[in-house]
C-alpha cells in the first residue's frame, strides 16, 4: 500500500481514538462542568441525607449552581456534614436554606437552596444556617399513620 | 500393572511443568529482548505506523460492530431489569459503567486477540518457516527489532484506543436501545450516566486496563509467532494457543487489576 | 594480495543435543573459487553453511572466515563480518511483504546512508545482472519459483560480497531455470572477484560450474577433488552419487527384517491358540 494512504489511515485511526476518549471522558464521565470553573465551599449539617451522593447536584429554582463534594458524619452533633462547592458565578445571602429534595418520585436525590433576604453574602467556609433533612419514608408513614389515629381520637370524642 | 501407568502419567505430567516453566522463562526473555531492541521501532516511525494500520485499523469494524451490539444489548436487559424497581432512570450509568471500567477493555482486547492478535502470530510463524528470519539474519539485520517490535509497540498503541472506541460506540448503542427505541428519558440518561462515571476511577483506570491488555495480548501473538515449530501444522497450532491464551490472561489480569482499582468503591 | 584462503575449517565437530551431525571436518576454501558441499541429505552440508555464517557455534573446532574464528566474534562484530556474506536461502526467503525492488534494496537501507538515487540505480543494476530488470514492481507471491530465486540471488549481492553461500539453489527448478541460476553463479562469482560456497546435491548443474568439490556423507569429508577428479573417482559412494545409481554403499533397502521372514507370514497377532 502507498505509504501516504497508510499513514493517512493510521492518521485517522489514532484521532478516531483520542475523539472517542474524549467523549468518554466529557460526555459519559463527569470532566469538565464545575470541576474547571471557579467555585467557593459552603457546608450543612443534616439530621438525614437520605441517598444524596457525592456529585448530587446543588440547585436553586431548578438550576444547577454547585455539586456535592463531600459527605461526612460529624461525631461530636451526630449529623451529617455535607461540603458543597457553589459557582463563583451565583452569591446566595447569608440566610439561605439549604433542603435536601428527591426530582420526580422516585428519583435521585440533590440539595435545593432557598434564598433568604439577609445582605450579606455567603463566603468560602460558611455555614447554612436553615437546613432541611431529606423525607425518610418510614417516618412519613408514621407520621400519617399517628395523624389518622388522632383525627380518630378526635372524632370518636366529638361523636360522645 | 497400575503403578507403572501412574509413574507414567507423573512424569509426564512433570515433564509438561518443567517445559511450561522453561517456556515461561524463554517467553519472558524474548519480551525483554523486544523490549531493548525498541529503539528501531521510534526513530523509524514508519515500521510502527504500518503495523498500527494492520493491527488497529482492520480491527476497526469487528471492535465498532461488536462495541455497537454488546451497548444495544445492554440497553436491552438494563432496562428489563431496572424497570421492576422503577428506576429506568439509571440505565445510562448501567450501560456505560459496565462498558467503560470492564466489557471496553476486556472484550475489545478478546478481539482484538482474534484478529489481530492470531494474524502476527500467522505472519511471524510464517516468516520464520520461509527462512525469513534467517535471511534477515544473514544480511546483518535483527529480526527482533525490525519485526517483532515494531508489531509490539503498534499493539501496545491500537488497544486503548480501540477499547475507547468500543466503550463510545457501546454507549451509544444504549442510548439508542434505551431512549430512541424504548423511550428512556433522554436527560436523565446522560446526567446521570455524568454522575456515575468518574473520570479518575473510571475512565482512566479503564484505560489503564487496555494497555495493559494490549502489551500481555501482543506480547503472546508475537511469542507465539517466533516460537512456532517451522511447518504449517506448527504455525495453526501457534494461532490457536494466541488466542486460547491470551483470553485466559485477560481475563485473570482483569480480574486482579479490578480488585486493585476498585475495592471500596 | 596472496591467494590465501577465504574459510579455513579445522577439526569442526558440531553437535546438536546429542546427535553428533559434524565429526571433525576440514575444509579450505581459496579466494576466488567456487567450491561445492554435496551429499545427501542430513550430512551435514548446511549445518556446515550455518556455521560459516555464524548463526551456530562450533562444539569443537575452528571455522576461520578471512582470519577471524567466526564462533568466537561478538554481536557487533559478527554482523559486520555478516555484511561481507551473502546467502542465497534454498526457495528464496524473500520478504513477503516487500516487493521486488525493495527486497534487493533491504540491505542497502538498513546498512547505509545512501540517497534514493544511488540506491535506485544499485538496485537496477543487480536486477539487470540477473535478467530481471522488468519485474521490479512485482511482490514476490507473483513470481515464479526460478524468478524469485533470482531475485533472492539479487538480494544477496547487494552490497557486493566478499563470500557468497548458496544452500540448495538449483532445488525444485525448471531444466531452463537451472541453466540460468548455474550460469548466474559461476558468472557472479568472477564478475564480483569474490569467493562462493555452493552446497547442494545436483550433480549435473554443479559440475560444469565449480572449481572445487567436497563430498560429505555422515557428517564426515569423505572425498574431495576437482570437479574431473570427482567424475573420475573410483570411490563406491561417490560413484554411485555422481551417476545416480541405484543400489551401492547407500543401499536401497531401509532397515528391515529378512523379507523371507515377512513372505513366511509369520502371525503379528495369535489369533490361533
Amino acid at each position: 500500500m502507498e505509504r501516504t494512504t497508510l499513514d493517512m489511515w493510521v492518521g485517522a485511526f489514532v484521532v478516531g481514538g483520542l475523539v472517542a476518549l474524549l467523549i468518554l471522558a466529557f460526555k459519559v464521565g463527569n470532566l469538565g462542568g464545575y470541576d474547571g470553573s471557579e467555585t467557593y465551599k459552603v457546608y450543612g449539617e443534616f439530621d438525614n441525607i437520605g441517598g444524596l451522593k457525592i456529585k448530587a447536584p446543588v440547585k436553586s429554582s431548578g438550576v444547577v449552581i454547585g455539586r456535592v463534594s463531600a459527605i461526612q458524619f460529624d461525631n461530636t452533633t451526630f449529623r451529617a456534614h455535607v461540603e458543597m462547592r457553589l459557582s463563583k458565578n451565583y452569591q446566595f445571602p447569608k440566610d439561605t436554606s439549604a433542603a435536601i429534595l428527591t426530582s420526580g418520585l422516585l428519583g435521585e436525590q440533590y440539595i435545593g437552596l432557598e434564598a433568604g433576604g439577609d445582605e450579606e453574602n455567603l463566603e468560602n467556609g460558611d455555614k447554612f444556617k436553615l437546613t432541611q433533612s431529606a423525607i425518610v419514608l418510614e417516618q412519613l408513614i408514621g407520621q400519617a399513620l399517628f395523624s389518622k389515629a388522632a383525627d380518630e381520637g378526635d372524632n370518636k370524642s366529638a361523636v360522645k | 500393572m497400575p503403578h507403572r501407568k501412574v509413574g507414567f502419567g507423573l512424569s509426564s505430567i512433570g515433564h509438561a511443568v518443567v517445559n511450561g516453566v522453561s517456556r515461561l522463562g524463554f517467553a519472558s526473555r524474548f519480551f525483554l529482548v523486544t523490549l531493548v531492541s525498541s529503539g528501531a521501532s521510534f526513530r523509524r516511525i514508519h515500521l510502527t505506523i504500518r503495523e498500527i494500520y494492520f493491527t488497529g485499523v482492520m480491527s476497526l469494524i469487528i471492535i465498532l460492530v461488536s462495541g455497537l451490539f454488546v451497548g444495544m444489548v445492554l440497553g436491552l436487559q438494563g432496562y428489563e431489569t431496572l424497570q421492576k424497581y422503577g428506576s429506568e432512570s439509571a440505565l445510562g450509568s448501567l450501560v456505560a459503567l459496565s462498558l467503560v471500567r470492564e466489557l471496553g477493555p476486556v472484550l475489545a482486547a478478546l478481539l482484538f486477540a482474534s484478529r489481530a492478535g492470531s494474524a502476527i502470530t500467522a505472519e511471524i510463524g510464517l516468516m520464520k518457516a520461509t527462512e525469513q528470519l534467517s535471511a534477515m539474519e544473514m544480511m546483518a539485520v535483527d529480526p527482533i527489532s525490525r519485526v517483532v517490535a515494531p508489531r509490539f509497540w503498534a499493539g501496545v498503541i491500537s488497544m486503548p484506543l480501540l477499547a475507547a472506541m468500543f466503550s463510545a460506540i457501546g454507549v451509544f448503542g444504549g442510548y439508542l436501545v434505551g431512549v430512541v427505541f424504548i423511550g428512556v428519558d433522554e436527560g436523565s440518561f446522560w446526567s446521570q450516566m455524568q454522575a456515575a462515571v468518574d473520570f479518575r476511577q473510571d475512565i482512566v483506570n479503564g484505560v489503564i486496563k487496555s494497555v495493559v491488555f494490549g502489551i500481555a495480548v501482543t506480547a503472546i501473538a508475537l511469542f507465539e509467532g517466533y516460537d512456532a515449530p517451522p511447518t504449517a501444522e506448527g504455525v495453526s497450532h501457534a494461532t490457536t494457543r494466541t488466542v486460547v491464551t491470551s483470553a485466559l490472561v485477560v481475563l485473570g489480569l482483569d480480574f486482579i487489576l479490578t480488585v486493585f482499582m476498585f475495592r471500596g468503591v | 594480495m596472496p591467494a590465501e584462503n577465504l574459510v579455513e575449517i579445522s577439526d569442526l565437530n558440531f553437535t546438536y543435543g546429542k546427535r553428533p551431525i559434524l565429526k571433525g571436518i576440514n575444509m579450505k576454501i581459496p579466494r576466488g573459487k567456487l567450491v561445492a558441499i554435496m551429499g545427501l541429505s542430513g550430512c551435514g552440508k548446511t549445518t556446515t553453511l550455518r556455521l560459516i555464517g555464524g548463526a551456530i557455534k562450533p562444539t569443537t573446532g575452528s571455522v576461520r572466515v578471512a582470519g577471524k574464528e567466526v564462533g568466537e566474534l561478538d554481536t557487533e562484530d559478527l554482523y559486520k563480518m555478516r555484511r561481507k556474506m551473502g546467502m542465497l536461502f534454498q526457495f528464496g526467503a524473500l520478504f513477503t511483504d516487500l516487493s521486488v525492488y525493495e527486497n534487493v534494496a533491504f540491505q542497502m537501507r538498513e546498512h547505509t546512508d545512501l540517497p534514493e538515487t544511488v540506491i535506485r540505480d544499485l538496485v537496477m543494476m543487480k536486477l539487470h545482472a540477473v535478467g530481471l530488470l522488468g519485474a521490479h514492481k512485482l511482490m514476490p507471491s507473483e513470481l515464479s519459483g526460478g524468478m524469485a530465486r533470482r531475485v533472492a540471488l539479487a538480494r544477496a549481492i547487494a552490497l557486493d560480497p566478499m563470500l557468497m553461500m548458496y544452500d540448495e539453489p538449483f532445488a525444485g527448478l525448471d531444466p531452463i531455470s537451472l541453466s540460468v541460476i548455474g550460469n548466474l553463479i559461476r558468472r557472479l562469482n568472477d564478475a564480483l572477484g569474490a569467493t562462493s560456497i555452493l552446497v547442494t546435491h545436483d550433480i549435473q548443474e554443479s559440475l560444469k560450474i565449480v572449481d572445487y568439490v567436497y563430498f560429505m556423507a555422515d557428517g564426515v569429508v569423505v572425498a574431495e577433488g576437482s570437479a574431473e577428479d570427482i567424475k573420475a573417482s573410483k570411490l563406491p559412494f561417490v560413484h554411485q552419487f555422481v551417476w545416480g545409481e541405484i543400489d551401492g554403499p547407500v543401499s536401497f533397502h531401509y532397515p528391515s527384517p529378512p523379507y523371507r521372514k515377512d513372505l513366511l507370514l509369520e502371525p503379528q497377532n495369535s489369533y490361533a491358540a
